[in-house]
């Protein structure tokens, strides 16, 4: 790897004085994307700051507030969280998909985030969840609602000297759900040729649909919400029918590309398949 | 800086871009932990960090200070090997063996979270390990019957 420099911060104040300082300053929470970025020179670095020690970054949480996730939190640790396993499903789903239990154990959820790929499994889920990213820098802290984070592909609005403290998502009401699905042509250990993430909130009393969100991975420079098939679900009845219908206009929200895992007529195909699926499972979870 | 490897305390003096993987088998002589793909995918490089599986060709050696490092030297119990290691020579769990240590270390951890795992568990934790000589069949054979023996310590 070339040379950079190597600090250990355990506080926020010192970390963001770190971050301050002029050239290229990096953080590292697994390092599963930024090492190799580093050894091939996708990304260069004079200090690469390893965040993990900073209390604020480990924090994993559930307030009145909503669920509190440090940036350098690992993912096992996220996916084996009880609110997680009993509520936040999607975010469970993505989170255990990513890589490999090696990885999972490394990985922070900040860095997938952070690294911006527009296959970033979990960052369909966190969309789905209206997820808020807490930014901090030596001249204060900042709110970011996720959908607004990413610039393009492996970039984010972050500014010279600000780093990701935590995301945090909004509490999880009755009768709601969220699940996440992503096509890759083996079991493990790919890149999602398309990922769906989707929550949907119900009406008890009438099965209609008084919320519902729906973020893509791998159709565009960075994952996106779906819009339009929100629209088409909220206010009316879920039935087989209408998920279909959202389904179909999911796909108007994907811009893909034709690459080696995939064409882009192929990644519509699959927009409209997992919307439909991820669709049900939450349908099915709220009912238990 | 300050490594604990194996219950060992070392002082080495590295630079901070060197990986761990780099350091146990260059600075430390601790050949076990094999180099494959460098980037994190095939698991070869596998070491536990306070008993986690980990890869270590992604792991900057500064982020390792102080933490505990178990590398394949390590696992055995003076003479008496780890359960997981005997299973693995019991079954002829490789060909060349490149990959065992990696899918040793990864097993071992696993028994000692889970110590009855199913098949699927223990498919889903070694799924990051890839073994070019295809002893995958022995392997869960032998995984299996090391957690019929109870486990890991
Ligand atoms: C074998 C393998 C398989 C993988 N499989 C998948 C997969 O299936 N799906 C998937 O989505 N990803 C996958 N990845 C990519 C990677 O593991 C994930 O993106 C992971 O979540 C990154 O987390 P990390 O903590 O290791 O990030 P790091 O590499 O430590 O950091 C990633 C980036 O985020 C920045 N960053 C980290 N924390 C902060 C912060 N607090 N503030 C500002 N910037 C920050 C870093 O500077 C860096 O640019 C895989 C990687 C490997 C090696
Ligand atoms: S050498 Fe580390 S995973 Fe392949
Ligand atoms: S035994 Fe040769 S790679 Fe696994």
């Amino acid at each position: 790897m070339p040379e950079f420099d190597f600090a250990q911060p355990t506080s926020l104040n010192d970390a963001l004085d770190l971050f301050a300082a002029d050239g290229e300053v990096r953080a590292l929470v697994g390092g599963t994307d930024i090492v190799d970025q580093l050894k091939t020179g996708r990304r260069n670095a004079d200090m690469v700051v390893d965040v993990k020690r900073i209390p604020e970054l480990q924090r994993l949480e559930l307030t009145d507030d909503g669920l509190h996730i440090g940036a350098a939190r690992n993912l096992t640790d996220i996916a084996e969280f009880p609110p997680v396993v009993s509520d936040y499903r999607g975010l469970a789903d993505s989170s255990l998909l990513i890589g490999s239990w090696q990885i999972q154990n490394r990985a922070g959820l900040g860095g997938n985030v952070c690294n911006a790929a527009p296959s970033g499994d979990t960052i369909p889920a966190l969309l789905s969840h209206d997820t808020v990213a807490v930014v901090a820098s030596k001249s204060g802290t900042r709110e970011i609602a996720l959908s607004d984070f990413f610039a393009g592909p492996g970039q984010t609005v972050l500014q010279k000297g600000e780093i990701l403290v935590e995301l945090v998502l909004p509490l999880m009401q009755e009768n709601s759900a969220s699940s996440y699905l992503r096509f890759i042509p083996r079991n493990e250990m790919d890149i999602a040729v398309v990922g769906a993430g989707s929550f949907v909130q119900l009406n008890p009393s009438n099965n209609t649909v008084l919320k519902a969100r729906i973020a893509l991975a791998s159709v565009a420079p960075t994952p996106v919400r779906a819009r339009a098939a929100e629209e088409v679900l909220e206010g009316n009845a879920l039935t087989d029918d209408l998920i279909e219908m959202a389904a179909v206009a999911a796909v108007e929200s994907a811009t893909p590309i034709t690459d080696v895992r995939g064409s882009a007529e192929y990644r519509r195909e699959l927009v409209k398949v997992l919307t439909r699926r991820t669709l049900g499972i939450c349908r099915d979870r709220i009912n238990g | 800086m300050h490594l604990k490897v194996n219950d060992e305390s070392l002082e080495v003096a590295v630079d901070a871009e060197r990986t761990l993987l780099s350091v146990l088998r260059h600075e430390l002589g601790l050949m076990g932990t094999k180099y494959g793909c460098g980037e994190g995918n095939c698991g070869a490089c596998t070491v536990l960090i306070d008993g986690e599986a980990t890869r270590s060709c992604i792991t900057p050696v500064t982020s390792a200070g102080g933490r505990e490092i178990t590398t394949i030297e390590g696992l055995a119990n003076g003479d008496e090997l780890h359960p997981v290691q005997e299973a693995f020579v019991e079954h002829t769990a490789f060909q060349c063996a490149y990959c065992t240590s990696g899918f040793i270390m990864s097993s071992a951890a696993l028994l000692d979270r889970n110590p009855s795992p199913s098949d699927a568990q223990i498919q889903s934790a070694l799924s990051g390990h890839i073994c070019r000589c295809g002893a995958y069949g022995r392997i869960l054979k032998a995984v299996k019957s090391a957690s019929g023996e109870g486990g890991a310590e």
